[in-house]
């Protein structure tokens, strides 16, 4: 489904590198969490993949579904599967998120040549979904984001992602700011769209969403590179011990 | 409520489509018609001529003969923050009609087909059927009357007979002097004096037609009255008069509209519009003003400098003054209001968008006279390309205006480096029990906006569309529904070729 292979990243606006060398092969169907701490390159991977301005790519590739990624615009990426739930989601004043919902659906529909769903069709879709996510009315009517607690964003993303269907899933950093409650009403949305079908990369700070959603394979990612690949284990050693050991090992001096 | 609200959501996937579907100015095409014009340039005689075509009585010639000789000795104002290439004032038709319209038809059936054509291809079929703007609304639902104005002349005016069952009179200005002279004279330039300002003094010595309404005591007009505004024929004035006059206790909602075709020389439009609004009488007014704003480089356009203005007169009279300003190429326009009455209202609501090298200098009057009056301003400015935009406002509180508020509220959106938002505002508060509140900002379109829609699958300029109609949406929710829709999408089109 998704294969990166050696992907080095720079800042285009300075000679600064992100990503060091980044090899990842998630799947079809497949759960994949990267660990790390802060500052390793986990947001700039998820950004890379969904065609954020601001960054080179001066070697490596990243292909999805025989789709080359990167050549093409953030909205081809989407129309062609690729979702990103977004670590700080972005307000948009005056736009009901009803009316960003639609837009966004209706515009990968087309492009994937698809008709368009209508009002009424829309609207059924919207609320079976939003109440799952306990995603009131009121919610769906104000305008996307504009003061919305950070568990809402968080579930407001989770609402889009399961509109949208995607085949590629990035989380980034989706439990952070989540108390128990919030946290187990998106990582239950996250598990029902779990399908042979459908892959996530899941970034993550703690092991605790992995107790919920439950990865098949866990990195850690350090300057730049992912360090060790390995089971759900992984995450409970580090869980247990930090990640000073593992950059140890591995030559990489603790960042603050 | 949520029937409103589903409209609404359907308004903004009408907007998407609209940008992919069409290329930039909608409305450039010209109708292949015989026209008659005036001699090329103004003098004494060409304003007797316009007069003498109206079939005007004497009254009427020597107030535009007054203007004309006062005109002579004015020059134009320069404090707008524009720059307009000198115009040359005897290189202008001040009068063009179409042949057909030689004698005047008594009824729609009588227009001349390619007119009618012309105003259905603009997607105001001038039938008496609920339709506007190309929107369809079932059949029963609201209806809208329609003054057709081509060029110096009205072309129609459909549902005359049901509005005169209500006692509403609405008709080409042009009518009203002949019809209802009393009106007129007694309205005419109370509002806007002939003295006001060059343009205003210009079109009162050549005005050619516009609308005229009277909506009388106790009467709320039974259906939304509109005017569309076309310019077809080349370097040709357009010197739009309209006066709108709500009696005590009356209602009225009242809009404009306005396109002209694609032509590599500017072409000037001057309107006044005056609003005489009585004792516990209302007015809405809203404008969607999309004449051509000229080429990419600025060849071309509308030169669009209008005098509006409302007086509430009597106590607890109120005005609302709504406009979308996509279209001209340079724009000199401040709605104002005359809070005279006490108690009385005034709002002025605006979405002004000026995209590669449009010029816009716009804003509003208020100003207070009466006791406890309030005003209320909510500007929206988008400037992108190489365009300039200004909002410009007055807030007057004179002494006698105890007890009154006025709040201001001015954004500005910039898309792009190399365009400019500026924000004049003037406050005078002479009495101490009054408040003003005004608040200002401005920001740029934001990156992270545009990438977090184009995650979701939108194409940038589809991004750009729906983050600015979330800007405008206070201005655009102002406005009667089937505005509201077609602003949307001229907010989208306006803007195109702006990013990328
Ligand atoms: N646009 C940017 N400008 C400057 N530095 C950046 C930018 N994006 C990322 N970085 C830097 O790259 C490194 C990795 O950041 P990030 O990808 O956000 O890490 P993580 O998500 O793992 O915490 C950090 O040192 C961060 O400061
Ligand atoms: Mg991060």
């Amino acid at each position: 489904m998704l294969e990166i292979k050696n992907m080095h990243v720079k800042l285009e606006e300075e000679d600064k590198a992100i990503l060091k060398g980044v090899d990842l092969t998630i799947g079809s169907g497949e759960v994949h969490a990267i660990m790390g701490p802060n500052g390793s390159g986990k947001s700039t991977l998820s950004y890379v993949l969904s065609g954020r301005d601001g960054y080179e790519v001066t070697e490596g590739s990243a292909v999805l579904d025989g789709h080359d990624l990167l050549d093409m615009e953030p909205e081809e990426r989407a129309a062609a599967g690729l979702f990103l739930a977004f670590q700080y989601p972005v307000e948009i004043p005056g736009v009901g998120n009803m009316t960003f919902l639609r837009t966004a659906l209706n515009a990968q529909r087309k492009a994937r040549g698809q008709e368009e769903l209508s009002a009424g069709d829309f609207l059924k879709v919207v609320r079976a979904k939003a109440k799952a996510l306990k995603i009131d009315a009121d919610m769906l009517k104000r305008p996307v984001n504009v003061g919305f607690s950070g568990g809402e964003k968080k579930r407001n993303e989770i609402l889009q992602m399961a509109i949208l269907e995607p085949r590629m899933c990035i989380l980034d950093e989706t439990d952070s700011g989540l108390d128990v409650d919030a946290m187990r009403l998106v990582s239950d949305g996250v598990n029902a769209l779990r399908d042979a079908n459908r892959s996530f990369l899941v970034i993550t700070h703690y092991q605790r969403l992995l107790d919920h959603i439950k990865p098949d394979v866990v990195h850690i990612m350090a300057d730049g590179r992912i360090l060790e690949s390995g089971g759900p284990e992984l995450a409970l050693v580090v869980e247990k011990n930090g990640y000073a050991d593992l950059l140890k090992k591995h030559g990489i001096a603790e960042v603050a | 409520m949520e029937q409103q609200i589903e409209v609404r959501e359907g308004v903004d996937r009408e907007t998407i489509e609209t940008v992919q579907n069409m290329g930039s100015y909608k409305y450039g095409w010209e109708t292949e018609i015989e026209m008659d014009y005036a001699p090329k340039g103004l003098s004494e005689d060409i304003v007797r001529l316009i007069s003498a075509k109206n079939d005007e009585p004497e009254w009427m010639l020597d107030w535009r003969l007054k203007a004309y000789r006062r005109w002579i000795t004015m020059t134009p104002p320069t404090w707008a923050l524009l720059d307009i290439p000198k115009i040359d004032f005897q290189d202008i038709y001040y009068y063009a009609r179409p042949k057909s319209m030689e004698t005047r038809p008594t009824s729609l059936d009588e227009v001349d087909p390619k007119l009618l054509a012309t105003y259905e291809k603009l997607g105001i079929p001038l039938k008496e059927q609920a339709l506007l703007a190309g929107v369809t609304a079932p059949e029963g639902e609201r209806q809208v009357a329609v003054d057709a104005v081509f060029d110096s002349v009205s072309v129609g005016t459909t549902f005359r007979e049901k509005l005169a069952e209500a006692g509403v009179i609405f008709c080409s200005i042009s009518e009203a002097i002949r019809e209802h002279p009393e009106l007129v004279k007694k309205y005419l330039g109370s509002v806007v004096p002939q003295s006001d300002n060059f343009y205003a003094t210009l079109n009162s010595a050549v005005f050619s037609d516009g609308s005229f309404v009277y909506i009388p005591p106790g009467v709320k007009c039974p259906m939304e009255l509109s005017t569309y505004f076309r310019i077809n024929a080349e370097n040709t004035g357009q010197f739009e008069r309209t006066l709108i006059i709500a009696d005590k206790g009356a209602y009225v909602s009242y809009l404009e509209g306005c396109t002209a075709p694609k032509r590599d020389t500017a072409q000037l439009h001057a309107a006044v519009v005056e609003i005489v609004i009585e004792e516990d009488s209302e007015v809405k007014y809203s404008t969607v003003q999309n004449w051509f704003p000229g080429d990419e480089d600025g060849k071309g356009g509308i030169y669009n400098f209008v005098t509006k203005r409302a007086d509430c007169r009597g106590d607890r009279a109120k005005v609302m003054w709504t406009q979308v300003e996509t279209g001209s190429a340079i724009t000199w326009k401040y709605p104002s209001c005359l809070l005279r009455g006490n108690d009385s209202q005034g709002e002025f609501y605006s979405i002004a968008i000026a995209n590669n090298m449009q010029q816009a200098d716009t804003g509003t009057k208020m100003v207070h006279l009466g006791k406890n009056t309030r005003s209320r301003i909510v500007s929206k400015g988008i400037s992108a390309g190489r365009a300039q935009n200004t909002y410009r406002g007055l807030v007057s509180i004179h002494p006698k205006a105890t007890d009154s508020r006025n709040y201001t509220q001015c954004d500005s959106l910039l898309i792009g480096d190399k365009c400019g938002a500026h924000t004049v505002p003037y406050i005078e508060v002479k009495n101490n029990s009054s408040r003003v509140e005004h608040e200002a900002t401005t920001s740029k379109v934001d990156d992270d906006q545009l990438f977090y829609c184009r995650t979701r699958g939108m194409d940038e300029e589809e991004a750009v569309a729906l983050v600015v109609n979330g800007f405008c949406r206070e201005v655009l929710q102002a406005l009667p529904m089937e505005f509201a829709m077609e602003a949307q999408s001229l907010v989208a089109i306006s803007l195109e070729g702006s990013v990328g």
